[in-house]
C-alpha cells in the first residue's frame, strides 16, 4: 500500500489495540467483553496485514498459537476453578480478596476489582479471539500470495 | 412455470414478515418475564457485574461460552489446515 496508508496503519494501531484491551478490561463494567474486545484487537492486525502485507506478520504464527492455547486453557481452568459448586461456578465473587469486591444493587459506577472470575475469563477469550481471528486473517493473507508493493 | 414458483415463494416469505411484523409484541412486555426479572434483579448481588449481559454470558451460561470459544477455535483449526501450505 500507499505510504498513506502505511503512516495512518502506523498510528491507528496502537490506539486500535489501546481500544481493544480497554473493551477487554471493562467487560464487566460496560458493554463489551472478551469477544468484542478481541476482535477489536484483531482488527487492528488486519490493518498491519492489509496496509503491510502478511510478510510482516509471517513469523508471529507462533505467537499467535501460543496465545490462543493460552487462552483456552485459562478458560477451561478458570471454569473448573468453580468446580466445589458446580462448573464455570464464580468462586471469587464477593470473597473480598482478587475481583472480590461485591456490588450492591442498582446502577453504580464502575469498580474494576469485582464481578469475580468475570474479568479474568474476559482476558482468557480475549486473547483467545485476538489470536485466532488474527490467526485466520494472516492464513487468508498468507495464502493470498507474496505482498504488493 | 419457475417463474410462478419463485413469486408464491417470495410472496409467501413477505407474507410471513408482515405477519410477523403485525403480530410482533410490544416492546419491553414478554409473554414470561421470571428470568428476565431475575436477572435484571439478582445478577449484580450475585455475580457482582455490573454488566448484566457479561454475568449472563461468562457466569450463568457459562458454558454456552465454553461451547463458543471452542466453536471459534474448531473454525480457526480448520481455516489453518485447509489454507496451510502443503508440502509435497
Amino acid at each position: 500500500m500507499t505510504v498513506v496508508v502505511r503512516t495512518i496503519a502506523r498510528l491507528l494501531f496502537p490506539v486500535a489495540l489501546a481500544f481493544g484491551g480497554y473493551v477487554i478490561m471493562h467487560g464487566h463494567l460496560t458493554p463489551g467483553g472478551g469477544f468484542q474486545g478481541g476482535a477489536v484487537a484483531a482488527s487492528a492486525l488486519a490493518m498491519v496485514l492489509v496496509a503491510f502485507g502478511p510478510s510482516r506478520l509471517k513469523d508471529k504464527k507462533g505467537l499467535l498459537s501460543a496465545l490462543e492455547s493460552l487462552g483456552g486453557t485459562a478458560f477451561v481452568v478458570l471454569g473448573f476453578l468453580g468446580l466445589g459448586v458446580t462448573f464455570f461456578a464464580n468462586v471469587l465473587a464477593g470473597s473480598h480478596g482478587l475481583f472480590g469486591r461485591p456490588v450492591p444493587y442498582g446502577p453504580n459506577p464502575g469498580d474494576l476489582n469485582t464481578a469475580g472470575t468475570l474479568p479474568l475469563m474476559n482476558w482468557a477469550v480475549g486473547f483467545k479471539v485476538l489470536a485466532g481471528l488474527g490467526a485466520v486473517v494472516l492464513l487468508f493473507a498468507l495464502f493470498g500470495g507474496e505482498d504488493d508493493r | 412455470m419457475s417463474r410462478w414458483v419463485m413469486l408464491l415463494a417470495f410472496a409467501v416469505a413477505a407474507g410471513f414478515l408482515i405477519f410477523g411484523a403485525v403480530a410482533v409484541r410490544p416492546f419491553g412486555d414478554p409473554p414470561r418475564a421470571e428470568m428476565d426479572g431475575y436477572f435484571n434483579r439478582f445478577s449484580q448481588p450475585e455475580v457482582a457485574a455490573n454488566n448484566a449481559v457479561t454475568a449472563i454470558v461468562f457466569d450463568y451460561r457459562g458454558y454456552d461460552t465454553l461451547g463458543e470459544a471452542t466453536v471459534l477455535f474448531t473454525a480457526v483449526t480448520g481455516v489453518a489446515l485447509i489454507l496451510r501450505r502443503w508440502r509435497a
